[in-house]
């Protein structure tokens, strides 16, 4: 009943400014397509203002131009005497502002404490922002979403026509999660949690960007929200998408999974030999790395086990520190699966041949991992 | 005194018989001004006249203009089209952060009140310099000081944070540059609170006893306004950035939400000081269209208290503002609120002195000189940046539009197309005062029309940038807005390109200008009764106060291309000075 509301307003300014005005159907002069009740909403604000400010931006550039024009200097005649002050005059021109601010103000206001206020049985989603990706969990389902691959951005699936509010935080720096189809947008504050909420109304894809500047790789901080026609095809995805996440996996799979996805070790280290912000983990494992202080370390599992946890002992020459420890937010268990995908990417590395029950003298391996890996070959 | 007033009098101040001819001080000015004595590097760099300081300050903050403007050519560069990888991103984010930092902390800050405050504020009291010349000379030292310490910061490792610092990203960045930076802007924020402390006295102290608050010039009710927020905020953000700094060495957790400190916090210090500072930029080119649009309008200036006041409106209200850098936050509703509704607030004297400006043009004899060019389209560019602020204080339009090239262009429109424009205009205006010569007219008004149509280019599509969603401070962008990127790039190299004519045809005139009358516009602020350039000690004696919009004592002077005072008998009816 409020989407009525707000969905008529725009019509009567749209019938005065046409093109310049929100609240199209399609992509507009100002903005992206709308995609949520909340666009529409702002976008009428939007209107509003933009009408006010263009009233008296052109009353003030045409006044201004006729005077320059009417009154410009002339060989022997000098200004015409006038007043040089007009107490209700200059009333009247500050009472209007502060009539036409208060009216904007109370329209902004009353549409401000809804975005501030989610529906009670809006479906509650977790985002996690992290230097330099999105990661969303659907408490309910118990589905974590990360990203799926270096160039594939975890997405943020909603249905049409649900409230639904998102709960944000960051592990590191402030982030700013925006969607601009949807004019929202709140903060990732490491430390807190924040709230946005929204209603989307049009099944599609949705650029997310990340607002608020967090380094190096800021501006590819994107991600996509991914709108269903209706629940049923959601509850469809969140059911596959979670069955595909249960699947035996190898240590090394496992690995791979957690360098793209939970701990993001993608966003500065590559797997095919690209130099990002750290070194690259092709090769690595097995080779003898040079440090900033001239000396050179083999690369085996304790030295990556250190460079995870204090990454700061040991610098790489040519690179800076610019990585945080994972103590306290990585297991064990976690640190095995990374270094058997580390391993993997190595050419420096030969896994001993599956069937035989070989003693590998190259990988002395304290992890139970290449026995495991064997027994999911297997399968 | 009593002897100037029955003969036609002179519009420069040592008193003899020839003064009768503007012109002819012209000719013998070089050899008394204060550029010609005394002479030697020593003499410049251990004064304490408040002209020689100004230049001093002309001369860094231009330089800084010059590097923050260079480097805003660099970020166009990178974005003139889409990248296709972030080879390039951590030396772009630091470009940036450098143009902020170096435009905001060298250049905008200190730049009206350090060239125009120092070197028009005595002048315009009729006073020989300012009331504590020592402390003035002390400003300059520290403003170098704190900029070489801020351009070191790039020596040393650089900085990525962006001139906004924003924790934890400044505390954590692996680019060590951010101590010293911090550290620079801390020092040249001392040298903002001593300036302030001298221009308050100065404009307490030094007043002539004719001179009321509302005989003063508009200008320097801005100044002092501008002042007050100088010395009330500033200590705010020489606390912040020592925090800042001691967060980063020590990690002593006021900021780090993993030490039990609040990253919001940090924000909420930050814009105390900065949002009033935006203040400091935007009165001072207020105070100096005021005296452009009545001089040359040839008609006093409108609603002179209105216009008085709201400079003081704004200082105060300009106070109460800052949180409206935090709405998407997470600040409460509460203070959401709040912060709209005072911004809001703070957007009533901007309009009220507009349509004064207007009203002054109003039945005038305008004249378009350079100076005046900048005046009217400060007037456009302004307009356009104090309306969009409105669309940033509507709070549902400001959490779309918030850290968007909508905010970039709101405020480059404010501080470029305001701020900037009203220093070139201030520069036009009493270039001819300060250096005794002339600029081209002809060259001034076709490089004016450059840099208002590049300006304009360059900024213009940053707001439809923003509020189709593009994120600033990014490195990056989709290939669909290539053509409102490619634009303001080409905008910007025009803008560039306008910049460096003004600076061609003004260095030009020290050498080739027209010598400068006393009086060269016409105007009746006291500045313009000393001789161009000023001796050392400006006015052999007090000069007599009238009122500073009253024209009708001046005329135009053919021989020496200025304007003087009319005959006695032709003022009989002005006498109410």
């Amino acid at each position: 009943m409020k989407l009525e509301t707000v969905n008529l307003k725009p019509g009567a300014f749209g019938l005065l400014l046409p093109k310049l005005l929100a609240a199209q159907e399609r992509e507009g002069f100002w903005f992206q397509r709308q995609a949520s009740t909340s666009a529409q909403q702002i976008d009428w604000l939007f209107g509003l203002v933009f009408f006010v400010s263009l009233f008296f931006f052109v009353l003030i550039v045409v006044l201004m131009i006729v005077f320059v024009v009417r009154y410009r200097r002339r060989e022997g005649a000098g200004p015409e005497p006038s007043t040089s002050h007009n107490f209700l005059l200059e009333m009247v021109w500050t009472g209007i502002p502060v009539v036409l601010v208060m009216v904007m103000f109370y329209f902004g206001l009353k549409t401000y404490l809804d975005l501030r206020m989610a529906p009670a049985n809006a479906m509650e989603i977790q985002v996690l922002g992290k230097k330099w990706a999105w990661s969303y969990t659907y408490p309910q389902a118990g589905y974590e979403e990360q990203p799926q691959a270096e160039d594939k951005p975890a997405e943020l699936h909603v249905p049409r026509g649900e409230p639904v509010k998102l709960v944000l935080t960051s592990e590191d720096v402030i982030h700013g999660f925006f969607i601009p189809a949807f004019r929202l947008k709140m903060d990732a504050v490491p430390g807190r949690y924040n709230m946005m909420w929204f209603t989307a109304t049009e099944p599609g894809e949705y650029l997310v960007q990340c607002s608020v500047y967090c380094g190096t790789r800021h501006s590819e901080m994107r991600s996509v929200c991914i709108v269903h026609p209706d629940r049923a095809d959601f509850d469809r995805w969140l059911n596959g998408a979670k069955l595909k996440s249960q699947g035996a996996l190898t240590p090394a799979e496992r690995g791979r999974r957690l360098y793209i996805g939970k701990f993001s070790c993608a966003q500065c280290h590559s797997a095919d030999g690209r130099r990002i912000i750290g070194p690259t983990f092709k090769d690595l494992y097995g080779s003898e790395t040079p440090l900033s202080d001239g000396s050179r370390v083999p690369v085996d599992e304790n030295y990556i086990r250190e460079s995870i946890l204090d990454p700061g002992a040991k610098i790489v020459a040519g690179y800076r520190n610019e990585m945080t420890s994972f103590r306290g937010r990585i297991t064990d268990k976690e640190i095995g699966d990374l270094i058997e995908y580390i391993k993997s990417l190595s050419k420096n590395y030969q896994p001993a041949p599956a069937p035989q029950p070989a003693p590998d003298a190259k990988a002395p391996a304290p992890q139970p991992a290449p026995a495991k890996k064997g027994a999911a070959d297997g399968q | 005194m009593a002897s100037n007033t029955p003969a036609p009098l002179p519009a420069g101040g040592s008193g003899m018989g020839e003064e009768r001819r503007p012109g002819s001080y012209a000719q013998a000015a070089p050899a008394e001004s204060y550029l010609s004595s005394p002479v030697g590097l020593r003499s410049w760099l251990l004064t304490l006249d408040h002209k020689r300081i100004a230049l001093l300050y002309m001369l860094t903050v231009m330089a800084a203009f010059a590097v923050g403007g260079a480097m805003a050519m660099v970020i166009r560069a990178y974005l003139l089209v889409p990248k296709k990888d972030m080879g390039g991103a951590d030396a772009y984010n630091q470009f940036f952060t450098l143009h902020g930092t170096i435009m905001i902390f060298l250049f905008v800050i200190p730049g009206m009140p350090g060239i125009f405050g120092n070197f028009v504020l005595p002048l315009m009291l009729g006073a020989k310099d300012l009331a504590f010349p020592r402390l003035n000379l002390l400003s300059w030292y520290l403003y170098v000081a704190g900029s070489l310490l801020a351009v070191l910061s790039i020596a040393v490792g650089g900085v990525d944070t962006g001139w906004t610092f924003y924790t934890p990203y400044s505390t954590t960045t692996a680019m060590t540059g951010v101590v010293p930076m911090v550290l620079g802007a801390f020092i040249i924020g001392m040298s903002s609170i001593l300036t302030g402390v001298n221009f308050i006295a100065t404009i307490h102290m030094l007043r002539p006893p004719q001179m009321t608050w509302f005989k003063m010039p508009l200008f320097l009710w801005a100044i002092y306004a501008t002042s007050l927020i100088q010395v009330l905020a500033t200590p705010v953000l020489g606390i912040t950035l020592l925090l800042l700094t001691v967060e980063r060495v020590f990690g002593i957790g006021i900021f780090d939400s993993r030490l039990g400190g609040d990253p919001v916090l940090f924000q909420h210090f930050f814009w105390f000081y900065s949002h009033p500072a935006v203040y400091i930029m935007i009165l001072p080119a207020m105070g100096v269209i005021s005296e452009l649009i009545s001089v040359f309008s040839r008609k006093h200036i409108f609603g002179y208290h209105f216009i008085a006041y709201s400079s003081v409106a704004i200082a105060l209200v300009g106070f109460l503002v800052w949180g409206h850098h935090m709405f998407t936050s997470g600040q409460s509703k509460f203070l959401g609120m709040l912060f709209s509704l005072l911004s809001f607030a703070v957007a009533i004297p901007s309009a009220v002195k507009t349509f004064n400006w207007l009203a002054t043009l109003y039945k005038g004899s305008i004249g378009l000189q350079t100076p005046m060019c900048y005046a009217l389209s400060f007037i456009f560019n302004f307009g356009i940046g104090g309306l969009t602020g409105l669309f940033l204080a509507t709070l549902p339009v400001d959490i779309h539009c918030h850290d968007t090239y909508f905010v970039v262009a709101h405020f480059h429109y404010v501080i470029m197309g305001g701020t900037v424009f009203a220093l070139l205009g201030a520069l036009h205006y009493w270039w001819p005062k300060m250096f005794g010569r002339m600029y081209d007219e002809f060259w001034g008004r076709i490089a004016f029309f450059i840099v208002f149509v590049g300006f304009n280019l360059t900024f213009f599509p940053q707001f439809i940038l923003g509020t189709k969603g593009v994120p600033r401070r990014t490195y990056n962008y989709l290939p669909e807005y290539r053509f409102y990127h490619t634009e303001s790039s080409i905008g910007a190299f025009l803008l560039g390109t306008g910049l460096c004519i003004v600076a061609v045809y003004l260095l030009h005139s020290l050498f080739r200008g027209r010598r400068a009358p006393a009086n060269p516009w016409g105007a009746a602020t006291l500045e313009w009764q000393c001789p161009s350039p000023p001796p050392t000690h400006n006015f052999e004696r007090p000069p007599p106060v009238g009122d500073p919009y009253d024209f009708s004592g001046l005329e135009y002077d053919r021989a020496s291309g200025g304007f003087v005072m009319k005959a006695a008998e032709n003022r009989a009816t002005d006498e109410h000075r």
